[in-house]
């Protein structure tokens, strides 16, 4: 896809990110609307077999290690046809596939539960030895967030999927820069978190995580670097705005957790149609 | 003939490994401890060592079941279940098809003291849905739930295993049936036995020992063994303590949410039954000591069991 295509896709998903969670009037479009873009370009153009009508053993696996940024990917699963757009409206209601936050039980494309954070990057670790094992080629992305890196089990997973050599394991981390509490350079510093990456042995690409010929070139970096023997794992950093796309949210660290009122969503969409102008 | 259940099972994951090429082991830096290195050396391809972060080798056992793998994570039981989160969600919640292994059950593995004894795990384990929850009283019954688990069991269990050697109890020829309570002592004489004991893992010879003990002095004491502590046989518990004077039962762990726990729970909802004496870890602490010792300060010792029965028979 062109990227001025990626781009429209990406500003349908934003809609539909901000009519799910207004519509349950519960969620998180902070970390939903930051993660999008790249979410986006990693859906629609760089997984491999993500086919809801011929899912295959060698396809790709996605995990959302930041299960709270869901609604993002559900959006994604509806426009690609996992799931009926209709079962947008259904996000955080009894018996709902849309849960909170990801269930593999419930929806097994999300391939792994999150929500309580750190954990998803072990789970994706493991996918990724797994298939190794089985000799297949298949890729595993994982996003993590920012503030979710204060985690140790993050760290523990940082530490092994070198040792592993799991070329085939590559780290998103959406680094918007703010967690329920505040600033993450506030709650608990990150920084320097490419040196941190880098000398645990992992093959570091930064890049502005809105900006998507950036984005496109960072997947097929770290996907050229495993087909050309390279064994390192790779992490790519992210730089994004908290709630991206529209003006009263961006950067504001009240909008990690809540939903939009009506008018306020009708703005909100009425800005992201009109391509992020401030209206 | 006497072993400790790590050891069986080291062995038997070593014979199944052969068997069932999906099967992969991981360790956090204690596999000459759980035995798991009985697998790590014939099949260095699908052992991995985590190295001492139990979190990140749980959650990396949920990702291989996810690849179609059967994966075997072992630690010591206090270690496995301190990474309760992970547990939690990576495995059981994902319903993902892990083996946890916990070594060094309760006060028995006795020098290293409170914070290597899994005391609290049972309880810990217990409390997650769908999860099944094993403990082999001999090395052969070992053999026999690690075929379960491999050949039979789907989702999320916990294996508990001993450090210290006990004896051979499994009857010669015995079916093995899965979950079920198995009677392993009976007083002789055709009356229904005035004590009906449960125990489970190292304790199950304690109380057939405490049971031979009481015989000579005229009590009768049947003793049956809970290989499954969850899901629990609450029929045949219903139906053995059917009759009694009292039911006791015996575990190397903690009285709250262990094996005392399943036995009153399976027992609770019924219009009357026999006081449930719950012999185990009284919510305290463990210990340095011998595991002799231990048993015997505890209350689960042969001679603790049979002293305590006397007391309620009034003999």
């Amino acid at each position: 896809m062109l990227p001025q295509e990626l781009s429209t896709l990406a500003g349908e998903l934003r809609v539909s990110i901000l009519e799910m969670i207004t519509g349950a009037q519960s969620g998180h479009p902070g970390g939903s609307l930051s993660a999008i873009d790249v979410l986006t370009v990693l859906w629609f153009q760089e997984m491999r077999g993500v086919d809801p009508d011929n899912l295959r053993p060698e396809r790709d696996r996605f995990i959302l290690s930041k299960g709270h940024a869901v609604p993002a990917l559900y959006a994604i699963l509806a426009k690609k046809g996992f799931i009926p757009a209709e079962e947008l409206k259904t996000l955080r209601r009894l018996g709902s596939r849309l849960q909170g936050h990801p269930d593999r039980v419930r929806l097994p494309i999300v391939e792994a539960s999150t929500g309580s954070l750190g954990q998803g990057l072990s789970v994706a670790q493991g996918l990724a030895l797994g298939l190794r094992l089985q000799g297949l080629a298949s890729r595993v992305y994982c996003m993590i967030g920012d503030g979710e890196s204060q985690e140790g089990q993050i760290w523990e997973a940082a530490l092994s999927a070198p040792k592993f050599r799991l070329s085939n394991l590559c780290v998103i981390q959406d680094n918007n820069q703010g967690q329920i509490d505040g600033f993450t350079k506030d709650v608990m510093p990150l920084e320097p978190i490419p040196d941190k990456w880098r000398s645990f042995g992992w093959h570091v690409i930064e890049i502005n995580g809105h900006d998507i010929p950036q984005i496109t070139a960072a997947f097929a970096e770290a996907r050229r670097l495993q087909e050309s023997g390279n064994d390192k794992p790779v992490f790519i950093l992210a730089q994004t705005v908290k709630g991206k796309g529209v003006s009263f949210m961006e950067g504001k660290i009240e909008w990690h957790g809540a939903a939009p009122k009506k008018e306020e969503a009708l703005r909100a969409v009425d800005e992201v149609l009109r391509g992020g102008r401030k209206s | 003939m006497s072993k400790a259940t790590r050891q069986a099972f080291g062995e038997a994951l070593a014979k199944l490994g052969a068997e069932h090429p999906d099967i992969v082991v991981l360790d956090a830096d204690l596999a000459k401890s759980t035995k798991s290195e009985l697998f790590a050396k014939i099949f260095p391809e699908r052992f991995f060592e985590m190295g001492i972060a139990e979190a990140n080798m749980i959650g990396t056992a949920a990702g291989f079941a996810f690849a179609g793998k059967i994966p075997f994570a072992c630690s010591f039981g206090c270690f496995i279940t301190g990474r309760y989160d992970t547990i939690r969600l990576s495995v059981v919640y994902s319903q993902a098809n892990v083996r946890l292994v916990g070594t060094h059950a309760g006060v028995g593995i006795g020098d290293d003291g409170h914070s290597q004894m899994g005391i609290e795990d049972v309880a810990l384990m217990r409390a997650l849905p769908t999860m099944g929850v094993f403990q082999p009283m001999d090395a052969r019954e070992t053999e026999l739930v690690m075929e379960y688990l491999v050949t039979q069991w789907k989702g999320p269990a916990y294996l508990r295993l001993t450090r210290q050697n006990l004896p051979d109890l499994y009857p010669a020829g015995e079916p093995f049936r899965p979950g079920k309570l198995l009677r392993v002592w009976s007083p002789e004489g055709p009356a229904k036995p005035e004590i009906v004991c449960v125990a489970s893992g190292a304790t199950v010879a304690e109380a057939v020992e405490a049971a031979r003990e009481l015989e000579n002095t005229g009590i009768q004491m049947e003793v049956w063994n809970a290989h499954c502590l969850k899901p629990f046989d609450v029929e045949g518990m219903r139906q053995i303590a059917r009759g009694a004077k009292a039911v006791f039962s015996v575990e190397d762990h903690s009285v709250i949410g262990g094996l005392g726990a399943a036995v009153c729970e399976a027992l609770a909802a019924q219009a009357s039954h026999a006081p449930v004496i719950r012999l185990g870890i009284q919510d305290l602490f463990g210990e340095s000591g011998d595991p002799k010792e231990l048993y015997e300060l505890h209350g689960i010792s042969s001679g603790a069991i049979a002293l305590r029965a006397r007391e309620i028979i009034k003999r």
